[in-house]
């Protein structure tokens, strides 16, 4: 009997055609627009042995805040039809955990590294903005403003207007560093904290992180999380996803970063027809580690199918009757 | 470790809801150490989009087999499956056991349930043999006993409701064993799987008698791989403790380290 056998590393074979995937975010050019996403690929490392990472846009790593952080207790994840529903808690090593642990592996990588930051407070988002601009060769800064599984921090300061404006400008002020604001998509209109963002200096956006969730074991009557609720990720929230992008690429110029169950490359090309510039690959990593890579091959596959010769011809294209 | 697709060359019922699957896959079967696991997808099924982790069984060239129980919608699709079907692995992950050296302590091997995967690949590649306590609520848990057997192995059955072996729990004659061998208590080593439950009065036994234990952690996972933190144990440091991953620092883990009053 003869088995398939496929090699561990890049599957996928990107070829250099004619075709260009580069992309800009804010002053950070990305070779391709497809990246992975926060808390999904840890600090690259651990998918080293499993795929080429310097084929990505970008890697961007879990949220860090300046001490490390012990995270919830468990049960922390629980599958649910098409998705995922996870309170972690953002269990983390810190700045200096990170930079000593995990940055000389990152900084040696081709592909850039966005750094996905975190505080309980505007300060201390603004001095973890200000340790990592220090630290050189950090490709971005991804602010993590909707974390929906930490009572102080994350969303509270991504739900509220006021709060999000203080935030981005606060980092804006401690770093030239691109700096893109994740978004919370608990939110009754996206529009509004897409533009607050903006003009307090975000480069750009990335749409969307968890959606509150929950679920309950009918026979116990517990909640299947310690946390009692989480957020939702997975295929199952693409749909709002692709809307939220949709929404808040009319309301801002600057790009955004289209995410929420990209499985394949026809996932993320909707993303980018809604009005995303790039994508990034999330709860997918968990189960089929060369995602990404699959979709950098589609996208180029598509591209030259459709003869296009730039991949930013495709965002913002779709159309919608008036 | 090493994502492969790879075929199943069989996947035959043992007992009533356990399987043995057995897959060709060259490159990962030479690299397996006892006490690891293969991170399998099952098919992309809307209900189970994730991976399943299962303890590898045993090694043939280039094949390995794993044994699993039904228990969800992941390992019902698998127990359908058949020959010349494929699944995907990344294998093999985690830090596995010590093998116990020829001349050294003598393992007792502590297996609740599909435990006994884990432990039969210990107990083949250990030049010394020792003995195997395998415990289940009823006849149809107690696997692979004749396969102990066979490598030469003490083999101690016992099932909860007496329908083979000895009535009882399984630490039963783990601690008797102990107990009544003083002379001999530095020179065990205890070695287990299975729910944890078990694990922990493992692990107090090992306490008391103060003989060292590995115990290799049950928990539900997602990546396989050390960054989604969902399979996370609270593992004492020098100034408390963390959340350890039992996929990466683990699934087996020093009895010793092991903090238990911070467990689910």
């Amino acid at each position: 009997m003869k088995s398939k056998v496929q090699s561990s590393k890049s599957k996928v074979p990107i070829s250099d055609g004619p075709v260009n995937l580069s992309v800009q975010l804010g002053k950070l050019k990305l070779q391709n627009p497809v990246m992975v996403a926060s808390g999904t690929f840890g600090y690259g490392v651990e998918y080293a042995q499993l795929l080429d990472l310097n084929q990505l846009g970008a890697v961007v790593v879990k949220g860090i805040r300046l001490g490390p952080v012990r995270g919830n207790a468990t049960p922390r994840t629980v599958e649910v039809t098409s998705g995922l529903i996870n309170a972690i808690g953002l269990q983390g090593p810190g700045v200096d955990g990170f930079i000593k642990k995990y940055w000389p592996f990152l900084k040696a990588l081709k592909a850039p590294t966005i750094i996905n930051i975190w505080g309980t407070t505007v300060e201390e988002y603004a001095e973890v903005a200000k340790r990592f601009d220090a630290l050189g060769n950090v490709g971005a800064l991804e602010l993590n403003v909707s974390c929906p599984n930490i009572k102080k921090g994350g969303a509270q300061f991504g739900t509220d207007l006021k709060l999000l404006a203080q935030v981005v400008a606060a980092c804006r002020k401690a770093t030239k560093l691109p700096l893109i604001t994740k978004m919370s998509p608990n939110v009754v209109s996206i529009a509004p904290f897409a533009r607050a963002a903006e003009d307090a200096g975000s480069d750009a956006l990335s749409i969307m992180n968890s959606y509150p969730a929950m679920a309950i074991d009918i026979e116990s009557r517990r909640p299947k999380l310690a946390n009692v609720t989480g957020g939702l990720t997975g295929p199952c929230i693409k749909p709002i996803a692709v809307k939220l992008v949709w929404e808040a690429a009319k309301a801002v110029k600057i790009p955004i970063i289209g995410m929420g169950g990209i499985q394949n490359a026809a996932d993320a090309i909707e993303f980018m027809v809604a009005g995303a510039t790039a994508v990034a690959v999330g709860t997918a990593n968990f189960y089929e580690p060369q995602t990404a890579l699959q979709v950098i091959a589609g996208i180029r596959e598509f591209m030259e199918k459709q003869n296009l010769k730039d991949v930013k011809g495709i965002t913002g294209s779709v159309a919608v009757k008036k | 470790m090493f994502e492969q697709t790879v075929q199943i060359v069989s996947n035959a019922r043992d007992t009533d809801s356990y399987f043995r699957l057995v897959l060709r896959a060259p490159q990962i079967a030479p690299l397996i150490q006892p006490g690891q696991f293969a991170h399998v997808r099952i098919l992309p099924l809307p209900d189970a989009l994730l991976r399943r982790p299962f303890s590898i069984f045993q090694v043939a060239g280039d094949t390995f087999s794993i044994l699993y129980k039904t228990v969800g919608k992941g390992t019902g699709v698998l127990a359908r499956m058949g020959a010349g079907e494929e699944l995907s692995v990344i294998a093999p992950l985690g830090h596995g056991y010590t093998v116990p050296k020829a001349g050294g302590e003598i393992p007792l091997l502590v297996a609740g349930g599909y435990g006994m995967a884990a432990m039969f690949l210990l107990a083949r590649r250990s030049p010394q043999k020792g003995i195997v306590f395998v415990g289940g609520r009823k006849r149809n848990d107690i696997l692979c006993e004749k396969e102990f057997r066979a490598l030469g192995w003490d083999v101690r059955a016992m099932t909860e409701d007496g329908s083979h072996g000895e009535k009882g729990l399984v630490t039963q004659p783990l601690r008797a064993e102990i107990q009544n061998s003083k002379s001999k208590i530095k020179n065990f080593k205890i070695f287990a799987c299975g729910p944890t439950g078990m694990l922990k009065a493992v692990g107090k036994i090992a306490a008391d008698f103060n003989v060292p234990a590995e115990l290799s952690m049950d928990e539900h996972m997602c990546c396989g791989v050390g960054v989604c933190l969902t399979c996370v144990i609270p593992i004492k440091t020098a100034d408390g403790w963390e959340y350890q991953r039992t996929c990466t620092e683990g699934p087996v883990f020093d009895a010793r380290q092991v903090v238990w009053g911070e467990m689910k």
